[in-house]
């Protein structure tokens, strides 16, 4: 499976209270979510988005809160994709958890530029920038987490493993 | 090969003899915990997969903390919902508002004996990592995890490398555990222990209280860490004799040390003696300085509470400051005691006269402005100093409001100079 889109660039330390300010945590819903999505660190982020784009992002992306609500907020705003130099630990077990694709890849993260269409395979990980031609390859997942993420999420896979 | 003191843990609680770092095991849990903000979405996602029971009623608790007492309509149905699910289930630490044990989650579960050295801990709260300080392994999940943890008693985790942080030495008059972690954190970055475990050692250790090892474990998060974990000595079990005698009498617990030959991926020593007065400047808790290096920074507003300087120590600390002394012209000051039971010392030792002879805002127990929810919000172009843990961009307000995190001698220093000020000024 591969996505394709124009990319949002943001710098490192990237927390979930910009992500998702916790004023807007009174309600879970997606779309409320998403409407609010990036708002204290990119105003113009909710206006520009469009379905098919993707983040890219410096290290320790997602730093911060547990807060599930941001990345389902990414998710509803339409990103199909994070790509990071590193994600923070609660972070990417969120963003598996509710099937936001997100890869580690430092290179990609440092030489795409903000308005470039980048191309990702999730199969071979590899990161093509179709504005500059540049290829990168993400971090493989470890095979565990590949499970995970092929059951459609972690509730698919308790609830597999329940009736296996 | 020799194991730390977490992967000792987590290798008890796989049933594994061993496990290295990078190992992905499946662990059982002995507490599983959500508050207001993070167990409804967790209660939709326990329905949705067709589940009627929690694992074990008695091991699942939670906490109504965030936005209570409820700021808003949609908050209130929030704390309904999480209210509502806990009677059903019949739910043993579920805590309402204004009861004895009631308060913000971390400063609660630990005093009211629901945490034993050795035990497993996860919770849809970033800084459930605070129970490391009583030689648990602790850490946060969202609420997908929380949901499905809820239901099988157990999560999966990768096994952490670790960082051994040393101890050396004694504090200094005034230097808090808040002091000791934002220092740490300043040394090695916001992402300096990412995805690791910190375990703490040495002999400065034992001139730590538990209130100030439970402010250090708490903020492992704010540098990425997974735990932060300190060993159990006299004063822990000091600590568990009290706070739960049955337990400790029966000697249920268990005490793990680590390996002579563990392995670390690196070794910080920290002199004690040496850790100045310090604060985060904004918009990052790495963004760190000596209180004293920063006198021209005027505050609006003062916040003295949270799960991270909200316990009895802290609150009893910033009466002793604050005795005989005003809060400046200008300046608000909002105390939080961090649960029912400080607040009734506060009340009984007669700390409440002295904040509000001092022109202190007294609240009842909540998390409310340390995550921008209520109680003390910040206007644009606003600036508080606190003893939360947070002050990215936004946190408390505002997104061109600032935030600027110390130990609670720093923050009523603060209020009664209205700038950036220390002890010895006032």
């Amino acid at each position: 499976m591969s996505v394709k889109g124009k990319v949002f660039k943001y710098g490192n330390d990237v927390d979930t209270d910009v992500i998702i300010p916790a004023r807007h945590l009174t309600s879970a819903d997606p779309k409320h979510l998403a409407s609010h999505c990036m708002e204290d660190i990119d105003a113009d982020f909710v206006k520009n988005v469009k379905e098919g784009d993707i983040i890219v992002a410096g290290s320790n992306f997602g730093c911060g809160s547990s807060r599930e609500h941001a990345p389902i907020a990414i998710k509803a705003s339409g990103i199909t994709l994070v790509i990071a130099d590193s994600f923070a630990r609660i972070f990417y077990r969120n963003a598996i958890n509710v099937g936001l694709p997100i890869m580690e890849c430092p290179e990609a993260a440092f030489a795409i530029n903000q308005g470039d269409e980048v191309e990702a395979d999730f199969d071979t990980g590899v990161i093509t920038d179709l504005t500059t031609g540049e290829r990168f390859k993400a971090k493989p997942f470890p095979e565990f987490i590949k499970r995970i993420i092929d059951a459609g999420g972690l509730i698919s896979y308790t609830k597999m493993k329940s009736e296996a | 090969m020799g194991m730390t003191m977490t992967q000792k843990i987590l290798a008890d609680h796989a049933g594994l003899k061993e496990v290295h770092a990078g190992d992905l095991i499946e662990a059982r849990l002995d507490k599983i915990l959500g508050n207001d903000v993070t167990t409804p979405p967790a209660i939709k996602i326990f329905e949705q997969t067709g589940s009627t029971r929690v694992f074990d009623k008695d091991r699942v608790i939670m906490v109504p903390d965030h936005f209570t007492p409820n700021k808003d309509i949609k908050s209130a149905e929030l704390s309904k919902c999480m209210r509502c699910f806990a009677k059903e289930q019949q739910i043993t630490n579920y805590f309402e508002l204004g009861r004895k044990d009631m308060g913000i989650e971390h400063v609660i579960i630990p005093d009211n004996g629901l945490i034993l050295p050795g035990d497993a801990i996860i919770g849809a709260d970033s800084h459930t990592c605070t129970y490391g300080a009583l030689g648990a392994f602790a850490t946060g999940v969202g609420s997908t995890d929380l949901a499905c943890a809820m239901i099988s008693g157990s999560t999966w985790f990768k096994v952490p490398e670790a960082i051994k942080v040393i101890l050396k030495g004694k504090p200094g008059k005034y230097v808090t555990g808040k002091d000791i972690i934002l220092h740490l954190i300043g040394m090695i970055g916001v992402d300096g222990a990412l995805y690791k475990s910190l375990e703490f050692e040495g002999d400065g250790v034992k001139h730590l209280s538990m209130d100030q090892r439970l402010t250090i474990s708490n903020m492992a998060i704010e540098c990425g860490g997974k735990n932060g974990i300190f060993p159990v000595d006299e004063v822990t079990l000091a600590y568990i004799a009290k706070t739960n005698p049955g337990r400790f009498n029966a000697k249920d617990y268990k005490v793990y040390t680590a390996d002579e030959d563990a392995v670390y991926s690196s070794v910080i020593e920290i002199d004690l003696s040496q850790v100045p007065l310090t604060v985060a400047l904004p918009h990052l808790p790495s963004n760190t300085k000596p209180a004293c290096e920063v006198k021209d920074m005027k505050v609006d507003q003062v916040v003295i509470g949270s799960c991270t300087n909200g316990r009895e120590e802290d609150i009893k600390t910033a009466a002793e400051i604050f005795a005989g002394r005003k809060v400046a012209d200008g300046v608000r000051c909002i105390v939080i005691p961090g649960s029912q039971r400080v607040y009734r010392k506060a009340l009984d030792e007669g700390w409440l006269k002295i904040f509000d002879d001092a022109g202190c805002v007294i609240s009842t127990p909540t998390c409310g402005p340390c995550l921008g929810g209520h109680m003390g919000i910040l206007a644009e172009g606003e600036r508080c100093v606190s003893t939360t843990n947070r002050n990215f961009v936004g946190r408390m307000g505002h997104v061109k409001s600032e935030v600027i995190l110390s130990g609670v001698p720093v923050a009523v220093s603060s209020a009664v100079m209205g700038r950036v000020a220390t002890p010895d000024e006032i």
